[in-house]
C-alpha cells in the first residue's frame, strides 16, 4: 500500500500500518508460542502428559487483555474515521456517474462533462502487442482536477452498482443507481493517479479504469475554457452538411471505442445476447428504428442508450458507418444519418 | 452381555438393503452422511475446476484461456459451489455420522426428514450446474449476487438459480431441525449439555444459526424473483426500489453463514487437539460461550461488508466496533487450544498436522480479519485480493482443512481400515506448502490495489499472480491425492480398533470400527468415558 497522494490518504495508511504492526506482534507471538509448545511437549518416554483443564484466572486475563488491544486499536480508528467523513461542498463539485463500463464525469458549477473510457489496444489484451507499464490503466481522457481546491466528488451509477477507487485519494465509494455518494479530496502536487471500478458490474468490469490528473489552476482553468469552446464548436458541426466519407471516418472510430465489446470488430454480434449488426435489417432498412435504439437504448437487454454519451455527430458517424459497412450498403438501402436528424430526433422529443 | 446378544439380533433383521435402492431408500445416519460426504467431495474437484480455470486466465495479463463473460462464470459458480455445495453438505455429513455416535443415540431423531434433506441437494445443485449450458450462460454476478446486476441485467438463467437456492436453503433448513430435534432428545442418559463433545455443541449452535438466516436467503431471492418476473421494485431504483436494501438483507443472512462454515470446525479441531494431546480440553465450558458469543454477535455485524456503500457514520462505528468485538471469544478459542496442547504429550499424525495447520493459519485470517474490521482502512481494503486472501484463509485452511483434519480422524472408525499414514502426511505437506503459496501472496496484490473479480489486471501485479497460479494448481493436484487416500482406505488398509487413536474419548470409539449398521439400540452408560 502507498501513502498516496492527499492528508487523508496518508492518514489511513499510517491507521494501516498501526493496525498492521500490532496484528504482526500478536501473529509472531501467538505463533512463536505454539511453535515452542510443539516442540516442547512433542510426546517423550516417560513423561506424563498434565490433566489440568481450567484456569478461570488465566482466561479472564487474556479476555482482558483482548479487549484493551482492541479498544487501544479502536480510537485512532474512529478519529479518521470522522475526518473521511466530511461531506460539506467542495470549491469545485463533480459528478461521478459509472455506466457499463465507463466513468462520465461532469461539473457541476461549469455544466461541461465528458466519458472516459478504457484506451488500451484490444491488440494489447490479445496478446498481439507488447504490453506497457499502464496496461488497462489508461483513458482516452482522465479527469483533470486542480491542486489545491477542496474537490467534492458526487458519485452515482447508471445502470448497475460501481465503484469508484482512486488509492492515492484513499476514496472508495460506490456508485449505485438512485443514490448519490460523496467523497472528498484536496490533492497539493500535480501528478496522474490511477484507480479502478471495483465492484463487479458485468463482463468488462475489468476494463473501466480512472485516471485522475492534479493540474495547477491556470491549467486547470483553461482545461474548461477548452471544454466549453467545444461544446459551442459542437453545436455548430451538428448544423453542417456532412459528406459521407467524413461520416464513416468518425463513425468508425466511434464504433471502435464503444461497440466492438458486445457488436465485434466483424459486426457479427455474440448473438443471442448481442445480436449482429451484419445483414441486420434495422441496419440495412430501418433507418428512424436504428436512431432510436441509439437513444433510447433496448428495454432488458445490454444496449444502453447513447444520447448522453455520444454527441450528434458522432451518433450519426456512427450509425452512417454500420450502415455503410461489411457489405450493408450494398444489402440495403446505404441511406446516411446526419447530425441535423439526431438533433430533430432530441427536439422532437422535448 | 445382553447387548452384545440384542444388537446382533438387530444386524439381522436391519441390515442395509442391496444394490441401489440401499442409498436411494436409506433413512440410516451412516449411509446418509457417507453420501453427505461424497457429494461434497465430488463437489469439491467440481467447484476446484472452476478455481483452477480462473488461475490459468490470471497466469499472466492479458486474455488467457476464456473470455471476460465465461470468466465472471466461474468466479460465481465457484464460490456457490465451495459454500454450498462442498463445506456446508461436508459437515452436515459429520454432523450425520458423529452426533449419533458422540451423544450415543441409535440414529437421527427424524430419519426420513435426513434421508429428503440430502436427496433435495444433488437436484439443487444439477439445476445450478445446468445454468452452463443455457442460453445465456450461467450466473455471473458473482456468489454474493447483488442486485441489479442479478436481477434486471442478469442472463436468463438466474431463475434457475433462485430456484435452486431455495431448494439449497429447504435442505439446510430440514437438516438443521433433524440436528437440534436429535441433540435435544437423544443424548444417553447423563449426558448434561454441559457434557456434549464439543463437536455436538458446536453443530447445536449452528443448527440454529442455519434455522435464522436460511429464510432470510430465501426472502432475498424471492424478492429477486419479483422484480425479474412481476413488476415489483424491491431493488429497482427507477421503481423507487433500494439496491442498497438487497445488500443489507444479503448480509444479514451472509454473515451468520460465515460462521456456520466455521464453527463445526472449532468442534472437529477441538477433538483432534484433546486426542493427539493426550490431555483434557482446557477450557470447556468458556469454548462453549465462545462459539455461542460468535453466534450471537454474527447477527450484528453484517455491515462491515458494506462499509463504502455510504452508511451514516453512526452505522460506520457501530459495525466497526460490533465487529472487533468478535476477536475476543475467537481469541480466546485460540489461546485454549495452545493451553491444551501446553505439558501435553503430542504426537504429529496427519489429523493433528492439519489441525495444527488449521489453528496457525485461521489465526493468521483472523488477523486480517481485524484489519479489515477497521472501517477507514476498509477503503483501501475493500473488494481488493486482501478481502480475497483473508476469506481463503478462514476457509480453506480453516473451515476445508478442518474437514479433512476430520476425515482422517474418523476414516479408520467409518471404514475400520488405517488410512496410509506416509501417503496422508504427503498430502498434508503439500496441501500446507500449496495453501500459503496461493493465498499468502494474495495479501500484497490486495494492498497494491489489485481489485477482486476482475479477468485482467495491470504488469505490476503480474509476478505474484503467476506465484498463486502455480501455488493453486499444486493445491489443486494435493487433493487428487486425498480422494485416492480415501478410496484406498475404504478398499482395504490396516485393521483398525475400537478406540483407533490412543486415549481417544468418547462413545464413537467404544464401538466397533466399522461401527455395525446400528449403533447403540440401548442407550451406553456415561460410565463408560471415565476410563
Amino acid at each position: 500500500m502507498e501513502p498516496g497522494a492527499t492528508q487523508l490518504s496518508q492518514e489511513i495508511f499510517g491507521l494501516h500500518m498501526f493496525v498492521f504492526y500490532v496484528c504482526l506482534v500478536i501473529g509472531v507471538i501467538v505463533l512463536a508460542a505454539m511453535a515452542f509448545i510443539l516442540f516442547q511437549y512433542r510426546r517423550k518416554e516417560g513423561v506424563k502428559p498434565a490433566e489440568f483443564d481450567d484456569s478461570k484466572t488465566l482466561e479472564l486475563t487474556w479476555t482482558i487483555l483482548f479487549a484493551l488491544i482492541l479498544i487501544g486499536l479502536s480510537i485512532p480508528a474512529t478519529k479518521v474515521m470522522i475526518k473521511a467523513y466530511d461531506d460539506t461542498e467542495g470549491e469545485i463539485n463533480i459528478l461521478i456517474t459509472g455506466h457499463q463500463w465507463k466513468w462520465q464525469y461532469e461539473y457541476i458549477e461549469d455544466e461541461v462533462g465528458f466519458f472516459s473510457n478504457l484506451s488500451t489496444s484490444l491488440d494489447k489484451r490479445n496478446n498481439l502487442a507488447p504490453k506497457d507499464e499502464n496496461y488497462l490503466l489508461e483513458v482516452d481522457e482522465p479527469l483533470i482536477i486542480p491542486v489545491n481546491t477542496r474537490i467534492r466528488f458526487l458519485i452515482t451509477a447508471n445502470d448497475v452498482i460501481h465503484s469508484w477507487w482512486v488509492p492515492d485519494f484513499a476514496i472508495k465509494q460506490d456508485a449505485i443507481p438512485g443514490f448519490v455518494n460523496t467523497g472528498w479530496t484536496y490533492v497539493s502536487e500535480p501528478g496522474v493517479f490511477r484507480g479502478q471500478c471495483t465492484e463487479l458490474c458485468g463482463q468488462y468490469h475489468g476494463y473501466m479504469p480512472i485516471v485522475v490528473k492534479a493540474v495547477s489552476p491556470e491549467e486547470y482553468a483553461s482545461f474548461i475554457i477548452g471544454k466549453k469552446e467545444a461544446k459551442i464548436q459542437q453545436a455548430l458541426l451538428t448544423e453542417k452538411l456532412w459528406e459521407k466519407s467524413e461520416l464513416v471516418t468518425i463513425g468508425e472510430d466511434i464504433y471502435q471505442k464503444n461497440c466492438v465489446a458486445c457488436h465485434q470488430v466483424s459486426g457479427a454480434g455474440l448473438p443471442p445476447i448481442f445480436p449482429a449488426l451484419v445483414g441486420s435489417d434495422i441496419v440495412l432498412n430501418g433507418k428512424e428504428r436504428q436512431i432510436e435504439i441509439l437513444m433510447e437504448g433496448v428495454q432488458g437487454a445490454a444496449m444502453a442508450s447513447y444520447a448522453e454519451q455520444l454527441t450528434e455527430v458522432e451518433i450519426a458517424a456512427v450509425i452512417t458507418y454500420t450502415r455503410q459497412a461489411w457489405g450493408n450498403d450494398e444489402a440495403g438501402d446505404g441511406r446516411i444519418v446526419l447530425p441535423k436528424e439526431i438533433l430533430d430526433y432530441k427536439n422532437n422529443k422535448l | 452381555m445382553s447387548a452384545v446378544i440384542e444388537s446382533n439380533h438387530d444386524d439381522h433383521h436391519h441390515g442395509p438393503a442391496k444394490g441401489f435402492s440401499r442409498w436411494l431408500y436409506t433413512t440410516n445416519h451412516k449411509d446418509i452422511g457417507s453420501m453427505y460426504l461424497w457429494f461434497s467431495l465430488i463437489m469439491l474437484f467440481i467447484g476446484g475446476a472452476m478455481a483452477m480455470v480462473i488461475r490459468a486466465e490470471l497466469f499472466e495479463p492479458g486474455s488467457q484461456i476464456v473470455s471476460p463473460e465465461f470468466y465472471n462464470q466461474m468466479v460465481t459458480n465457484h464460490g456457490l459451489i465451495m459454500v454450498f455445495g462442498v463445506i456446508m453438505p461436508a459437515f452436515v455429513g459429520f454432523a450425520n455420522w458423529m452426533i449419533p455416535m458422540q451423544i450415543g443415540a441409535p440414529d437421527m431423531a427424524l430419519p426420513r426428514l435426513n434421508n429428503l434433506s440430502f436427496w433435495i441437494l444433488p437436484a439443487a445443485f444439477g439445476i445450478l450446474l445446468s445454468t452452463f449450458f443455457m442460453e445465456g450462460g450461467a450466473p455471473n454476478f458473482g456468489w454474493t449476487f447483488y442486485a441489479p446486476l442479478s436481477t434486471e441485467y442478469a442472463p436468463p438463467s438466474v431463475t434457475f438459480f433462485i430456484f435452486s437456492v431455495h431448494i439449497m436453503g429447504a435442505s439446510s433448513i430440514m437438516g438443521s431441525i433433524n440436528i437440534i430435534t436429535t441433540i435435544l432428545n437423544m443424548r444417553a442418559p447423563g449426558m448434561t449439555l454441559m457434557k456434549m463433545p464439543l463437536f455436538v455443541w458446536s453443530w447445536f449452535i449452528t443448527a440454529y444459526l442455519l434455522i435464522a438466516v436460511m429464510p432470510v436467503l430465501a426472502g432475498a431471492v424471492t424478492m429477486m424473483l419479483m422484480d425479474i418476473h412481476f413488476g415489483t421494485s424491491f431493488f429497482k431504483a427507477a421503481g423507487g426500489g433500494d439496491p442498497v436494501l438487497f445488500q443489507h438483507i444479503f448480509w444479514f443472512f451472509g454473515h451468520p453463514e460465515v460462521y456456520i462454515m466455521i464453527l463445526p470446525a472449532f468442534g472437529i479441531v477441538s477433538h483432534i487437539i484433546e486426542t493427539f494431546s493426550r490431555k483434557p480440553i482446557f477450557g470447556y465450558s468458556s469454548m462453549v460461550y465462545a462459539i455461542a458469543s460468535i453466534a450471537l454477535l454474527s447477527f450484528v455485524v453484517w455491515a462491515h461488508h458494506m462499509f463504502t456503500v455510504g452508511m451514516p457514520i453512526a452505522g460506520e462505528l457501530f459495525f466497526m466496533y460490533s465487529t472487533m468485538l468478535i476477536a475476543i471469544p475467537t481469541g480466546v478459542k485460540v489461546f485454549n487450544w495452545l493451553s491444551t496442547m501446553f505439558k501435553g504429550s503430542l504426537t504429529f499424525e496427519t489429523p493433528m498436522l492439519f489441525s495444527i495447520a488449521f489453528v496457525a493459519l485461521f489465526t493468521i485470517g483472523g488477523l486480517s480479519g481485524i484489519m479489515l474490521a477497521i472501517a477507514p482502512a476498509d477503503f483501501q481494503y475493500h473488494d481488493t485480493y486482501f478481502v480475497v486472501a483473508h476469506f481463503h484463509y478462514v476457509l480453506v485452511p480453516g473451515a476445508l482443512f478442518s474437514l479433512l483434519a476430520g476425515a482422517y480422524y474418523w476414516l479408520p472408525k467409518w471404514t475400520g481400515h488405517m488410512y496410509d499414514e506416509t501417503l496422508g502426511k504427503t498430502h498434508f505437506w503439500m496441501s500446507f506448502i500449496s495453501v500459503n503459496l496461493t493465498f499468502f501472496p494474495m495479501h500484497f496484490v490486495g494492498l497494491a490495489g489489485m481489485p477482486r473479480r476482475i479477468p485482467d489486471y495491470s504488469m505490476q501485479f503480474a509476478d505474484w499472480n503467476m506465484m498463486v497460479s502455480v501455488g493453486a494448481f499444486l493445491f489443486g493436484l494435493s487433493q487428487l491425492l486425498f480422494l485416492f487416500i480415501v478410496i484406498k482406505c475404504v478398499l482395504n488398509g490396516k485393521k483398525a480398533t475400537a478406540e483407533v487413536w490412543e486415549g481417544a474419548k468418547g462413545f464413537e470409539w467404544t464401538v466397533d470400527s466399522p461401527p455395525p449398521y446400528h449403533t447403540f439400540s440401548s442407550p451406553p452408560s456415561m460410565e463408560t468415558l471415565k476410563a
